[in-house]
C-alpha cells in the first residue's frame, strides 16, 4: 500500500482559458439539488436555531435571556468543563502518539511491517459510533474484560468503580483514540512520505540520528497537518453525545444524563420540552464549530481555492 | 493477558543508520563509530518495539475479544480465559436468542439501516456529482459563496447541526418519517468537495472548451466526458457516505420515536437496556446477555467491516484528499 499525500490544493486557472463564464446557466441547474439540501439542512437549521435562541415559546424576541438562562443552569458549566478536560486529554494523546507512531512507521520499520501496522491500527475505525462504546463497556467491566487483571491492579474491582465521575474523560479519550487515532496515523504517515528523500539524506549526512531528524526536520515539515488534525478533532470532541449517552444507560443512572453540552441540549428539548433553551445551547456549540471551520478555511492554506 | 506480542517484530525493526539502499560507505560523519549496537541504539529499538507492541494490543485485542465472545455463554465469558473459543453450538444459541428478540426486531433494524443508508447514498450521488462538476468546471454567480459554505459545513462536525435539524423537522411535522433521516443524511458537503477536487485536478479544461466549441451542451459534457471518468471518486464518496450514515446514531435517535423505524445503531442502544448485566430491571427472561449483545455488535458492523477490508486503498487516498469527518 503506497501512499501519496496530495496537497489539498486546486490548480489555478491557466491564463489561456477564456474569461467568459463557461456554462454559466447550466451551472445553476447542476448545483440546484445540492443547494436545496445545503439550504434545508445546513443554512436553515443554523438560522432557525439562532431564531429560537433569541425568542421565547410565544415567538416574541427575548434578547439574550435564553442564553443567560441556560448559562445559569447548574449543569451548564460542568458540562462544558467535562468536555474541556476530555478534549485536553484526547488532543494531547492524539497529537503525541499519532505523530510519534507515524515517524516510527515511516523511518524505523520495514515497509511491509509498516503497512500491516497501519492497517491494524486503523481497523477499529470500522466500529465507530455505538459499537465502539459497547465494546469498551466490556473492556472496562472487570467481570468480563480481557485485561481485568490490569483494572484490578489499578484498584478498579467493579464496573461501578470504573465509572467514577472522574474517570469519564479518560474513558471517552480511550474510545475516541481507539476509533479515530489509526486514521490520523495513516494521514500523518502520508504527510511524512511527502518529505523529499534528499532532505532526510542531508540530515543524515550532517550526523543527525533518526530521533533528531524527526524532531528538527520531519515534525516541523508536517506542522500544518498536525494543526489541521488538532482543529478537526477539537471541533468533533466538543460535540460529544453518543458515548456519554450510552454510558449513562449502561451505568444505571450513575452517570449524569447531562454530562456533555449536547446531552444537556437533548435534556432541554426532550425532557423539559424547552426548545428555545435547547437551541441556545446548540448556538454555543454551533459558534464553536463555526469558529474552528472559519479558522481552517480562512487562516490556513489547507484549502486554497482557485482565484476568480 | 500477558502474551509478549512484540517478540516476533524485533527482527522487523530496522537498525538506524545508513539505509541499505544507499550503497555509499559511511565516511561522512566524524562520529566515534562504536560497535553496531551501542546502548543508545538498543534503547531506541526497544522504545520502538514497546510502542508498536502496546498499541497493537490496544487496537486489536478488543476486536479479537469481540469476535470470540458470541461463542461462549455469559458464564464462560466471566470465568474462562478471555481469549478462548467456546463452541459453535453456543454461537447458534446466541444467534437464535438475538433474532428472537422482540420477534426479529434486529432484522427490521438492519433492513431500516440499509434503506436509510442506501437511500441517502443515492440522493447524495445524484446531487453531489453534478454540483462538484459545476463548481470545478463552470463559472456562475455565487459559485464562490457556495464553495465556502460547502467547506465550512464540511469541516463543522455533523453532530453540531443535529439538534437544530431536529427542531426544524419538528417545526414542519416531519418527525418520525423516513425522510427525516434520509434527507439530512443525503446532504453531504464532504462528498461535493471530493468530487470538486477530483474534477478540478483530473479533467483538462481545454478538452471541455474544445467540446463546447464543437457544439456539445453542458449536459452532454457532463454525461459523456465527465461521468465516465468519475468512477474512482464515485467509489470514494459512496464509501464515506455509506459508512457515515450506517454508523450514525444521534440524528435517528432524535427523529425516530418508534422501535420499528430504528436503524441498527439505535437498536443496539435498545438491546443494551435489555441486557441484565447493565440493566437488572429489564433483563428478566429476555435472553439478551453478553454473548447476544456481542453478536449484535458484530452483525451491526459487518457491512462496514467488509467495506473496510475491501477498500483500504481507496479509503486512504480519500482520507488524504481532505481527511475524514467524524
Amino acid at each position: 500500500m503506497t501512499l501519496a499525500t496530495q496537497r489539498i490544493a486546486v490548480p489555478r486557472r491557466r491564463a489561456a482559458t477564456p474569461r467568459r463564464r463557461a456554462g454559466g446557466a447550466a451551472g445553476y441547474l447542476f448545483v440546484a439539488g445540492y443547494t436545496v439540501l445545503l439550504l434545508a439542512f445546513g443554512v436553515f437549521p443554523t438560522c432557525y436555531a439562532f431564531y429560537l435562541a433569541y425568542t421565547n415559546e410565544a415567538g416574541s424576541f427575548t434578547g439574550l435571556n435564553q442564553f443567560t438562562k441556560v448559562a445559569a443552569d447548574p449543569r451548564f458549566g460542568p458540562a462544558f468543563s467535562h468536555v474541556l478536560l476530555y478534549l485536553v486529554l484526547w488532543l494531547v494523546a492524539l497529537v503525541v502518539l499519532t505523530v510519534l507512531v507515524a515517524v516510527v512507521l515511516r523511518s524505523r520499520v520495514r515497509a511491509s511491517v509498516s503497512a500491516l501496522f497501519r492497517f491494524l491500527y486503523y481497523l477499529p475505525g470500522a466500529l465507530a459510533g455505538v459499537a465502539s462504546v459497547l465494546v469498551w463497556l466490556f473492556m472496562l467491566d472487570p467481570d468480563v474484560s480481557p485485561v481485568s487483571w490490569l483494572l484490578k491492579a489499578m484498584g478498579l474491582d467493579t464496573f461501578a468503580a470504573v465509572l467514577a465521575p472522574g474517570d469519564l474523560p479518560v474513558i471517552f479519550m480511550l474510545i475516541a483514540f481507539w476509533t479515530g487515532a489509526g486514521g490520523w496515523m495513516v494521514v500523518m504517515y502520508g504527510a511524512l512520505n511527502n518529505i523529499p528523500d534528499e532532505v532526510l539524506e542531508a540530515a543524515r549526512m550532517d550526523g543527525a540520528g533518526p530521533w533528531r531528524t524527526a524532531w528538527h526536520i520531519q515534525i516541523p515539515m508536517i506542522r500544518q497537518w498536525i494543526a489541521y488534525m488538532t482543529i478537526l478533532a477539537f471541533a468533533g470532541g466538543t460535540q460529544l453525545f453518543v458515548e456519554p449517552q450510552l454510558l449513562q444507560t449502561a451505568s444505571l443512572g450513575r452517570v449524569s444524563p447531562a454530562w456533555s453540552p449536547n446531552q444537556l441540549a437533548y435534556v432541554y428539548a426532550f425532557q423539559q420540552g424547552d426548545f428555545n433553551g435547547a437551541a441556545a445551547i446548540s448556538v454555543f456549540l454551533l459558534a464553536l464549530g463555526l469558529l474552528c471551520a472559519g479558522l481552517l478555511v480562512w487562516r490556513s492554506n489547507m484549502f486554497t481555492l482557485d482565484e476568480k | 493477558m500477558t502474551q509478549n506480542t512484540s517478540a516476533p517484530h524485533v527482527s522487523a525493526v530496522r537498525a538506524p543508520g545508513p539505509p541499505a539502499a544507499s550503497g555509499r560507505p559511511d565516511t561522512s560523519t566524524p562520529r566515534t563509530s562504536g560497535p553496531r549496537t551501542t546502548p543508545s541504539r538498543a534503547v531506541s529499538a526497544a522504545i520502538v518495539v514497546l510502542l508498536l507492541g502496546v498499541l497493537l494490543v490496544f487496537f486489536v485485542l478488543p476486536v479479537i475479544w469481540l469476535l470470540l465472545a458470541p461463542s461462549k455463554t455469559a458464564n464462560q465469558i466471566v470465568h474462562d480465559n478471555p481469549l478462548s473459543f467456546g463452541s459453535f453450538q453456543q454461537i447458534g444459541a446466541a444467534w437464535r436468542h438475538l433474532f428472537a428478540f422482540q420477534d426479529g426486531a434486529v432484522l427490521v433494524w438492519l433492513r431500516n439501516s440499509a434503506i436509510y443508508s442506501v437511500g441517502s447514498l443515492v440522493l447524495t450521488l445524484l446531487t453531489s456529482l453534478p454540483a462538484g462538476y459545476a463548481l470545478a468546471l463552470t463559472r456562475f454567480r455565487g459559485r464562490k459563496t457556495l464553495l465556502i459554505c460547502t467547506l465550512v459545513t464540511m469541516i463543522m462536525p455533523s453532530a453540531t447541526l443535529v439538534l437544530p435539524i431536529f427542531l426544524e423537522l419538528n417545526r414542519f411535522h416531519l418527525i418520525g418519517t423516513v425522510w427525516s433521516v434520509i434527507l439530512p443524511f443525503a446532504f453531504y458537503p464532504f462528498g461535493v468537495y471530493l468530487v470538486y477536487i477530483y474534477f478540478a485536478t483530473s479533467l483538462p479544461r481545454d478538452l471541455l472548451s474544445a467540446a463546447r466549441i464543437d457544439g456539445c451542451s453542458e449536459w452532454q459534457l457532463f454525461t459523456k466526458i465527465a461521468l465516465p471518468l468519475a468512477k474512482p471518486v464515485v467509489g470514494l464518496v459512496a464509501f464515506f457516505s455509506f459508512v457515515g450514515n450506517w454508523n450514525n446514531f444521534f440524528l435517528p435517535y432524535l427523529v425516530l420515536p418508534n422501535s420499528d423505524q430504528f436503524p441498527i445503531q439505535v437498536g443496539l442502544n435498545q438491546l443494551l437496556t435489555s441486557t441484565p448485566s447493565f440493566n437488572p430491571v429489564a433483563g428478566a427472561g429476555l435472553n439478551i446477555t453478553i454473548p447476544e449483545l456481542s453478536l449484535a455488535i458484530i452483525v451491526a458492523i459487518l457491512p462496514v467491516l467488509v467495506l473496510f477490508l475491501f477498500s483500504q486503498r481507496t479509503l486512504v487516498s480519500g482520507m488524504l484528499a481532505g481527511s475524514t469527518k467524524e
